[in-house]
């Protein structure tokens, strides 16, 4: 703040804490940062919440057991008590929100539909009008097939994929990417909820949070080589990814941990879990850490031994993009246990 | 969703130079019928005025109810591997693809173990052009070529000219569904002695360039390719074969430039060009000239001294100008000393035909008798001014000229 040449110290203060009033007043304060403000949190949490009576006896997930994981993630997340609590922290009434799910598994592997249910239902607990909020993806097909119900206008929560609206003409670039971004991210949403799939990944190594937002891009399949790296930490970088991106829910309760990321049921295990952070880096590091035990535990090599370990997520926690930790000494691990 | 069709330009080639122009003719001496015809077409070609370049956007009215499945075929260069895997052996990229994903190019996708094209019959824009605006310089000159590109390309160039249609998916332009057949009919119908397969990247619609090729010869109509040559040796073989004349972007000559600036490989590339002097298939090379890039004195030695030895001075080597653009738009247009500095080292490493491109009425436009050195053909522009070559020789010395010169 500049002082004029007129100002008395006393009325510096006052300006000073009448600016931090208006600040709290509007909650700013409170708000979490965006990615791009709050980059790499020193110490991030990452939230495994387990949940074995997810599915009950039955094979579909059960929605109401589903929000009460939700509920524990979140509230563990943000340190709030009551399951509207961390929302009204995240989003404010007239936020237009974005989850962009991951609907390229067909109904079997994709974002779960309880989950996207129950984050629409604390959204909207939250102060957010259901009109506001958008469950998107590339492909609105594919959207479909992955059990979603597709909505455009009226009052409802919205549904459909970017192939409805396109992409901006203009290229947005940032080190080695350069491509168009969807129109929905970029008109239809302020905040960004990430809600990708555990999965392996037979080039990148792992898909989770980092990789979802190739679905923003017109181009992913440019960005495939060398292990994605270091495409999938440039695209995460491009400043309207970036400023809206605010948290991210990994659906786990289906995983694979070879042949992904398409869906190969001989490959893939129930963690019955959500994983849930701020710090989408130290999410991904945590989730491949998952991937790799499993591996592990079925007799295969490493991601490493074969040869796609995922370096993507070093380098978005390097100097050059400092998307968040990838240090496990540095990654507050929570890991949570529903009541049966 | 851009909707070029009608309005493209070739891939680096003919843009507006009004520097380059004046320079050429401010100090010209009294105006003849000649220079007035070289003067005004230059000056159409300065202003983007592209006289002969007919769009045909009418011809093919866009269905926007167009069904995707229209244009799905199974590809022709693959192989299946286990867990619903393939390998594409179309381009040396030789992607493995999973199950419902894309290659490289984002127009060829594996379905359930089988791997289709997405851009067969799926043209997203088509125009008469003049051959020289391919640029072949020594095939068929003054005539028409009807020209037409699927989305896609196996490179990304960060200089891309036509990156709207190459480096998109095809469902993200808009499209028509004009079968081979169809092309064939048209190409005739507006008296194109030739289908040309450009703006994009031929390579990555091969099945279509190839059934298109045989609608075509079956109609009399010639086909050529505009091609980066990025290609397997196998499919180039099918592919190419098909083909009448060929140009290819030989872009650098340093795999560095390859690998950061195009994001491929030189090596496949030269293997093509040599490829192609096999199978006895007419070829041009262009080489965009990138300012402080791929502009060095050694570069261009190396180049020549590589077309010499491995394809025979009597390739036509176009070096043409860079402008800004895609990726790369903290570049000047290359200077047209630059040009002439390559175009002296190729002639001075004994290329008998060497070109500017990218610069109107630079006298580099014309075709010159090796021998001696008498002017055979006049370009302004993509304008043939005239053609003096008969019985494929120098009508002066009669020095053979290679190339294919009459229908």
């Amino acid at each position: 703040m500049k002082k004029s040449p007129n100002t008395t110290r006393r009325e510096f203060l006052r300006t000073c804490v009448a600016g931090a009033a208006v600040l709290g007043a509007s909650g700013a304060l409170e708000f979490i940062e965006s990615a791009e403000q709050g980059a790499a949190i020193a110490k991030p949490k990452v939230i495994i919440a387990r949940d074995a009576m997810l599915r009950g006896s039955g094979s579909s997930v059960d929605s109401q057991r589903m929000v009460k994981l939700l509920d524990q993630s979140m509230q563990a997340l943000f340190d709030g008590d009551r399951p509207a609590e961390p929302w009204k922290k995240l989003v404010r009434p007239g936020d237009r929100v974005g989850l962009k799910v991951n609907a390229l598994g067909g109904r079997a592997f994709s974002s779960n539909l309880q989950l996207v249910e129950a984050v629409c239902e604390r959204l909207q607990e939250a102060g957010i009008r259901a009109q506001d909020i958008v469950i998107w993806d590339r492909d609105t097909e594919e959207l479909e097939r992955a059990g979603f119900h597709i909505a455009a206008g009226g009052n409802r929560v919205q549904c459909f994929g970017t192939d409805q609206v396109g992409y901006e003409d203009d290229l947005v670039t940032y080190g080695s990417v350069g491509s168009r971004l969807s129109k929905i991210l970029t008109r239809n949403c302020d905040i960004l909820i990430n809600l990708p799939v555990l999965k392996d990944h037979d080039g990148a190594g792992v898909s989770m949070a980092l990789k979802n937002m190739y679905g923003v891009i017109h181009n992913p399949n440019k960005y495939h080589p060398n292990g994605c790296n270091p495409y999938i930490a440039d695209v995460n970088m491009l400043p309207d990814i970036r400023a809206r991106m605010r948290l991210t829910i990994c659906d786990a309760t289906t995983a694979t941990y070879e042949g992904g990321p398409g869906y190969k049921p001989q490959y893939s295990w129930r963690p019955s879990a959500l994983l849930a952070a701020r710090d989408p880096v130290a999410l991904d590091y945590v989730g491949w850490q998952m991937i790799e035990r499993k591996r592990a535990e079925k007799g295969l090599k490493t991601l490493q031994a074969d040869k796609r370990d995922p370096l993507y997520i070093a380098t978005a926690a390097d100097a050059q993009h400092r998307l968040g930790i990838d240090d496990p000494k540095r990654i507050t691990l929570i890991e949570l246990q529903a009541d049966a | 969703m851009p909707d070029k069709r009608g309005l493209l330009a070739d891939p680096g080639l003919p843009e507006a130079i009004p520097e380059a122009v004046a320079g050429s003719h401010a100090n010209s001496a009294p105006c003849d019928r000649r220079s007035f015809l070289k003067c005004a077409a230059a000056a159409c070609a300065a202003c983007g005025i592209d006289a002969l370049a007919y769009p045909v956007t009418s011809i093919l009215p866009w269905n926007g109810s167009e069904s995707d499945s229209r244009f799905v075929t199974e590809a022709r260069f693959y192989e299946r591997l286990p867990n619903k895997k393939i390998k594409c052996k179309l381009c040396p990229r030789a992607c493995i693809v999973g199950d419902r994903e894309r290659g490289y190019c984002g127009v060829r996708e594996n379905r359930g173990g089988t791997y289709y094209t997405l851009v067969h019959s799926r043209v997203c824009t088509a125009h008469i052009d003049p051959i020289e605006k391919k640029p072949l310089f020594h095939y068929l000159p003054g005539s028409l070529a009807f020209s037409l590109a699927t989305a896609g390309c196996n490179v990304n160039c960060k200089f891309c000219q036509n990156w709207d249609i190459s480096q998109v998916r095809p469902e993200q332009v808009r499209a028509d569904y004009a079968p081979p057949q169809k092309i064939a009919d048209l190409a005739r119908h507006y008296s194109c002695p030739t289908i040309a397969y450009t703006y994009s990247e031929p390579v990555v619609f091969s099945e279509y360039l190839m059934d298109t090729a045989d609608a075509g010869h079956a109609a009399s109509v010639r086909s050529i390719v505009v091609s980066n040559g990025y290609i397997q040796q196998e499919s180039l073989k099918a592919a190419f074969g098909k083909m009448d004349a060929v140009k290819i972007d030989l872009k650098s000559f340093s795999e560095s430039y390859y690998r950061d600036v195009v994001c491929g490989e030189l090596k496949p590339v030269l293997d093509c060009l040599v490829a192609l002097k096999k199978m006895g298939k007419w070829t041009e090379i262009v080489d965009l000239v990138v300012p402080t890039l791929n502009d060095s004195d050694a570069e261009f030695r190396g180049l020549a001294r590589w077309i010499r030895t491995n394809l025979g001075v009597d390739v036509p080597v176009h070096f043409t100008r860079f402008h800004p653009e895609y990726l790369m738009k903290n570049l000047p247009p290359t200077p047209v000393p630059t040009l002439e500095r390559a175009k002296a080292i190729a002639d001075a490493e004994g290329l008998h035909y060497v070109y500017i491109g990218n610069v109107p009425g630079h006298p580099a436009e014309n075709t010159y008798c090796p021998k001696c050195r008498k002017m055979l053909v006049e370009r302004a522009g993509l304008t043939t001014i005239q053609m003096l070559i008969h019985s494929n020789r120098c009508p002066f010395c009669k020095q053979p000229i290679p190339g294919i010169w009459r229908v």
